[in-house]
């Protein structure tokens, strides 16, 4: 799954390494940077040191490995022939190359729909969420305004303490939200998480002069946020954007809570019911004969699918996501 | 500017500032109107745990019953079994998790900036963003006895094939290291971003001093992160009786039910499959209320013993 970006990073740097990494991927690929980067150094170390060493190539050659095998048998088996999936001989490479998985589900209406539903709740989820936590966070940061601190506590305790599940199902059945796109998007609008990010953020990168020199230009509060404070937070709010994003797009559970009905369904909950359940259905009767195997191979296709947005903006998180890490490290 | 001048009466603070800001004010009101209705009515609503809660009636109309729903819960047999169920797999969780992450970090620390480095962070970092659902349907697929990657494993050394995911148990192992492949490499991130702001005279010392790495690892770079690792254990032990409902109830089939029933499936399971809303909040409130007990417990324990807490 992860695939493509590595050969993508290892492309200048492979040239004594042919063969793509497939089963022996990490392991192929570190001996030769492991002897070329040791050369210099051999002079200052010790036996010890250098068995040490090796031993710390060979623990992050095993993390490699057990990480990225299972992703690669994964991918493989989706682009392979469903009798060959059905007999068990995929293991790290595509066996017979075929896209048959792809197709049957890419022909099935509740897959399709899943995934347009999932986009929908995920791009105006985001927007919902990352709105509504400007809205919260900023006035938080600010030091003049009066009952910050309290203020601060009633969001944080919500952390810590929460009514339950069934409490909460109660409210969004009176507010009749149960069985609606909205059931999905508003009760988990605001993240504290989020918030605290978002509030330490503004509180220590934007500084006071600023706001002292808007004053007494005559800007106010809200125009200083919209045309100073946004432009200069945009690194926190891909962060936090990231964060809702993939959080709307990965989630199942609210699905499972407050929706009936399947047209409303995510692609998760969709996944979570071929795949846990067993329920998929092939039902183009042609093909009756192959509908086990291709049930089998449908799943490693839809495995692959549900992943595809996520994996797409991959590289921007890992690069945002350890950012908004450090900015939560500061502490609210 | 002097909004804290310690003359000017908190009245007068407060109408000055809502004079002032009241934009601000403004555009709080919405998510704090949001937190109230989603995180504090739940709240009060959970009131029902000491009523019988009735439809028609509504959460403040149903009849009172005092404690009769927790005398429920304890004369319940099952209820002993889903505390310990609980509480065993996140104990485990939290003791095979800890020190994990941070032996990778410390191992991807040990070697210098590259390709390699790079790749192996990209790749362990990659599972903590894929769904609860795919990771649980990879670990059912992988394991799967009919064609799955592990029987590959299996069968090359011999052994028979079994199917994990029927038998009570393995569900905890299952559980617990598929987390640990999940977000292992997210978790060592933390540990490296500790790790990189060490200051650097202290390795240079260590030289100097004539250090192994192994030395250096274990009198630089362990201390070093101590603080990072008590926050997050602390938050792991606090957050024991709260584990995820979400993956256990993805692993959940008949077969294994003996040891993956925890307090949230069943809460979810009693409450919304078998509408007893009554039953199903007690469970899920004293669940919350044991847990905050613990987080601030676990807190002050680590306080006492470091010097450093997750909140002052």
């Amino acid at each position: 799954m992860s695939h493509p970006e590595i050969t993508a990073v290892a492309a200048p740097e492979i040239r004594e390494h042919p063969t793509p990494p497939g089963a022996d991927g990490g392991r192929g690929s570190a001996r030769p940077s492991l002897r070329r980067r040791r050369e210099p150094r051999r002079v200052h170390e010790t036996r010890v040191d250098r068995m040490f060493l090796f031993c710390t190539y060979l623990l992050l050659c095993t993390f490699l490995a057990v990480v990225l095998l299972p992703l690669l048998n994964i991918v493989a088996s989706s682009f392979s022939d469903p009798v060959a999936v059905n007999s068990g001989r995929v293991l790290f490479w595509p066996v017979d190359f075929s896209l048959r998985g792809y197709e049957v589900a890419l022909r099935d209406p509740q897959i399709i729909t899943g995934f347009l539903n999932s986009l929908f709740y995920t791009v105006v989820g985001t927007l919902v969420s990352v709105t509504l936590t400007v809205a919260l966070a900023y006035p938080l940061s600010r030091k003049d305004l009066f009952g910050r601190g309290p203020l601060m506590g009633v969001v944080v305790f919500t952390m810590l303490f929460s009514g339950g599940l069934i409490p909460t199902y109660l409210v969004v059945q009176e507010l009749g939200l149960l069985n609606t796109r909205w059931s999905l998007i508003v009760p988990q609008a605001i993240g504290v998480w989020q918030v605290v990010i978002a509030s330490t953020y503004f509180r220590t990168m934007i500084p006071d002069e600023l706001y002292e020199a808007a004053q007494l230009d005559g800007c106010g509060d809200l125009r200083f946020l919209w045309k100073v404070v946004l432009p200069l937070a945009k690194p926190m709010l891909a962060v936090v954007a990231l964060m809702y994003a993939i959080a709307q797009w990965n989630s199942y559970f609210d699905a499972l809570l407050y929706l009936k009905d399947a047209d409303l369904y995510p692609i998760q909950l969709v996944l979570r019911n071929i795949l846990i359940l067993n329920t998929s259905n092939v039902t183009d009767a042609s093909l009756m004969l192959e509908r086990q195997q291709l049930a089998d191979l449908l799943k490693y296709s839809l495995i692959v699918i549900a992943s595809v947005p996520v994996l797409l903006i991959y590289p921007f998180v890992a690069r945002y996501f350890t950012k908004g890490i450090m900015i939560g490290a500061i502490k609210g | 500017m002097a909004g804290g001048v310690p003359r000017v009466s908190m009245r007068r603070r407060a109408r000055r500032s809502l004079t002032r800001h009241w934009t601000l004010y403004l555009l709080m009101l919405v998510p704090l109107v949001h937190l109230a209705v989603f995180k504090y009515v739940p709240m009060t609503n959970a009131v029902i745990a000491f009523k019988d809660y009735n439809v028609v009636k509504g959460v403040w109309g149903s009849q009172w019953v005092g404690l009769q729903n927790f005398q429920a819960i304890f004369d319940n047999p099952v209820f002993w079994q889903l505390v310990k169920n609980t509480f065993l797999l996140s104990f485990y969780a939290v003791l095979a998790g800890f020190p994990i992450p941070i032996i990778l970090a410390l191992a991807l620390n040990e070697i210098r900036q590259g390709f390699f480095k790079r790749t192996v962070q990209m790749v362990t970092y990659a599972p903590y963003f894929i769904s609860t659902v795919v990771v649980v349907s990879m670990t059912i697929m992988i394991l799967s006895p009919k064609l799955g990657l592990l029987s590959h494993v299996t069968g090359f050394f011999g052994v028979d094939k079994v199917d994990l995911l029927g038998d009570p148990d393995y569900f905890r192992h299952i559980y617990v290291w598929s987390d640990i492949w999940q977000t292992a490499g997210y978790s060592a991130v933390i540990y490296l971003a500790a790790l990189s702001g060490v200051d650097q005279s202290l390795y240079e010392a260590a030289r100097v001093d004539g250090a192994s790495r192994l030395q250096k690892i274990w009198h630089v770079d362990l201390p070093s992160i101590m603080p990072t690792a008590v926050i997050i254990l602390v938050l792991a032990v606090g957050n024991i009786m709260a584990v995820g409902f979400e993956k256990a109830f993805l692993l959940q089939n008949p077969l294994n039910l003996s040891a993956s029933e925890i307090i949230a499936t069943y809460v979810y399971k009693t409450g919304l499959l078998n509408a007893d809303f009554s039953q199903a909040t007690a469970i899920g409130l004293l669940n919350s209320v044991v847990n905050l007990a613990l987080l601030v417990f676990v807190n002050f324990v680590a306080k006492r013993l470091t010097g450093s807490g997750v909140w002052s």
